[in-house]
């Protein structure tokens, strides 16, 4: 199989496998305990600790461990909200963000406090000065990702951080789509607050971690027997620490490689693709995106169709055309992208991970450029596609005003 | 979350394309996701003798246009036109409750194409 849904979720590294094994058999002791098999759970966990904050320039006392990116948005959205209630009640963050914070953000809203969404434009990128004019002296947090899931667009972290400290603001990134795949350094961020998961890096799922810096107050959201700072609560889940520790050490060791490998995979499969398809277009801004991640739309075709061929070829890739989503609903995402519903539908997202090569590359091109073709000889808009896709555009638009 | 059935449709179609003198054209939109279907009838003695369809949607929508062009030819326009959604779904071995919506559009093709023809009698 050609996997290229590496922003779904990875494959584990054989290495991470052999790490994590001993703590499932061996260390399996609870860290919270004297003895020694509890000594040596809580001395893998804390060697993680130290792995995990190495590779985002952090203090090993900075990072807990949680049950992945969703708890660790979940955390630091709610816990600086509620620590500053009392300051204010407005939070800005962009109509990007992963669910987890999108839903947080909007659970919030329903308990007072206010939230503005940042508009991101064709190139999938907030703006600087759409930050600026949206702070108030009611602002608590900001809370941007640092790397888009579906369109692969890097945000400018550092700047909103510079902003963000200047005014005594809170900030949060969640991470989880940037780790492993670009640098990052928590101080050169200017982050106070930076979310983490294992299984987009090649470690298990069920894994996280939140950067917390030093001095940063939360309230606490998840209550329990307080392992983790009392943030985050249960017995830890040590063999995934274990497991995040290891694939967060290989994949500092390997950053720099990767990022030139993935980035001449990618140039060479987006270029392929629009080269043999026509009307195939690149969504979100070009350049400022991280190796290996590409999202298209083809027009004239629905993306669930173009998965499922592709599938039959034993290529995963991923689509954000209504017709695959759970609400029959197009992406969010593109459509924040100023994309229409109509182009939405044909659109179809690419992540490439170290283990794909030149060759499956070649192949991916060949069979997208049959499939598409396969599947523009069925639409019944392809041929009259320009008045065709304006009906469906003017037809979408009433349905979607919200984006006029 | 298909069927062999519906994927069996979905990549290979039956009766797709379009028919030039068509007796009989319909053309619908989804109003749940947005998809389009065009199916085109030649109709002889009141017997449905070729049907084409072309379809803009997902994989539960191509795997249903295909399935009621198989169902409806060789039918009386009586008999086609009373060819129900659940029918479509049915003999595709069901479609997963979110997709019922594309056999709908399949069926209300079918009925505008038949209604097309009757409205040029
Ligand atoms: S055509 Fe959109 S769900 Fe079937």
């Amino acid at each position: 199989m050609i996997y290229m849904d590496h922003a779904a979720t990875s494959p584990v590294r054989k290495e991470v496998v052999e790490a994590i094994e001993p703590y499932f058999t061996e260390f399996y002791g609870n860290p919270s305990t004297i003895y020694k098999v509890g000594r040596e759970a809580k001395k893998g966990l804390e060697n993680a600790r130290e792995n995990v904050a190495k590779l985002i320039g952090a203090k090993a006392d900075e990072i807990i461990f949680t049950s992945g990116g969703t708890e660790s948005d979940n955390i630091a959205i709610k816990g600086i909200a509620l620590k500053n209630k009392d300051k204010g009640n407005h939070i800005i963050t962009s109509s990007i963000e992963h669910p987890a914070v999108l839903e947080t953000c909007r659970y919030l809203e329903k308990n007072g406090f206010e939230v503005t969404y940042l508009p991101v434009y064709q190139e999938g990128i907030v703006r600087i000065d759409d930050l600026k004019e949206a702070i108030t002296d009611k602002t608590i947090l900001i809370t941007v990702m640092h790397v888009n899931s579906e369109i692969g667009t890097i945000q400018p972290i550092a700047e909103i951080g510079k902003i963000a400290k200047e005014k005594n603001i809170k900030f949060h990134t969640d991470a989880v789509q940037s780790i492993g795949k670009i640098p990052v350094n928590v101080d050169k961020l200017n982050v106070d607050l930076l979310s983490i998961s294992a299984h987009k890096i090649y470690g298990p799922k069920g894994v996280g971690a939140l950067f917390v810096r030093k001095g940063t107050r939360l309230e606490t959201v998840l209550h329990g027997g307080g392992q983790e700072k009392n943030l985050s609560s249960g017995t830890e889940n040590v063999p995934g620490a274990v497991g995040l520790g290891k694939a967060c050490e290989l994949a500092g060791k390997e950053l720099e490689k990767n990022m030139k490998y993935l980035a001449k995979l990618r140039d060479r499969l987006v270029e392929g693709i629009t080269t043999n398809v026509d009307e195939a277009y690149v969504n979100g801004d070009t350049d400022k995106k991280v190796p290996g991640t590409t999202n298209l739309h083809f027009v004239g075709i629905e993306g669930e169709g173009l998965v499922l061929l592709l599938d039959g070829k034993n290529i995963a890739a991923a689509t954000g055309s209504a017709c695959s989503s759970k609400k029959l609903e197009a992406s969010y995402v593109l459509k924040a992208l100023g994309l229409d519903d109509v182009h939405c539908h044909g659109s179809l997202r690419l992540t490439l991970g170290s283990e794909n090569t030149e060759e499956e590359v070649e192949y991916v091109i060949e069979s997208i450029k049959e499939a598409v073709a396969r599947l523009r000889s069925m639409s019944s808009i392809w041929n009259e596609r320009e008045s065709k896709m304006k009906d469906l555009e003017d037809k979408n638009r009433c349905k979607t005003c919200s984006l006029e | 979350m298909y069927t062999d059935k519906v994927m069996d449709h979905f990549q290979n179609p039956r009766n797709v394309g379009e028919i030039e003198d068509a007796d009989g054209i319909g053309e619908v939109g989804n109003p749940t996701c947005g998809d389009m279907m065009t199916i085109y009838l030649k109709i002889e003695d009141n017997i449905i003798k070729d049907i084409k369809f072309k379809t803009f949607g997902c994989g539960a929508a191509i795997a249903t246009s295909s399935m009621i062009t198989e169902i409806a030819l060789g039918k009386t326009v009586e008999e086609a036109y009373a060819i129900s959604k659940n029918e479509v779904a049915d003999a595709l071995d069901g479609l997963p409750p979110i997709k019922m919506h594309c056999s709908n559009l399949a069926a209300d093709a079918l009925q505008a194409a038949i209604e097309d023809y009757r409205s040029k009698q």
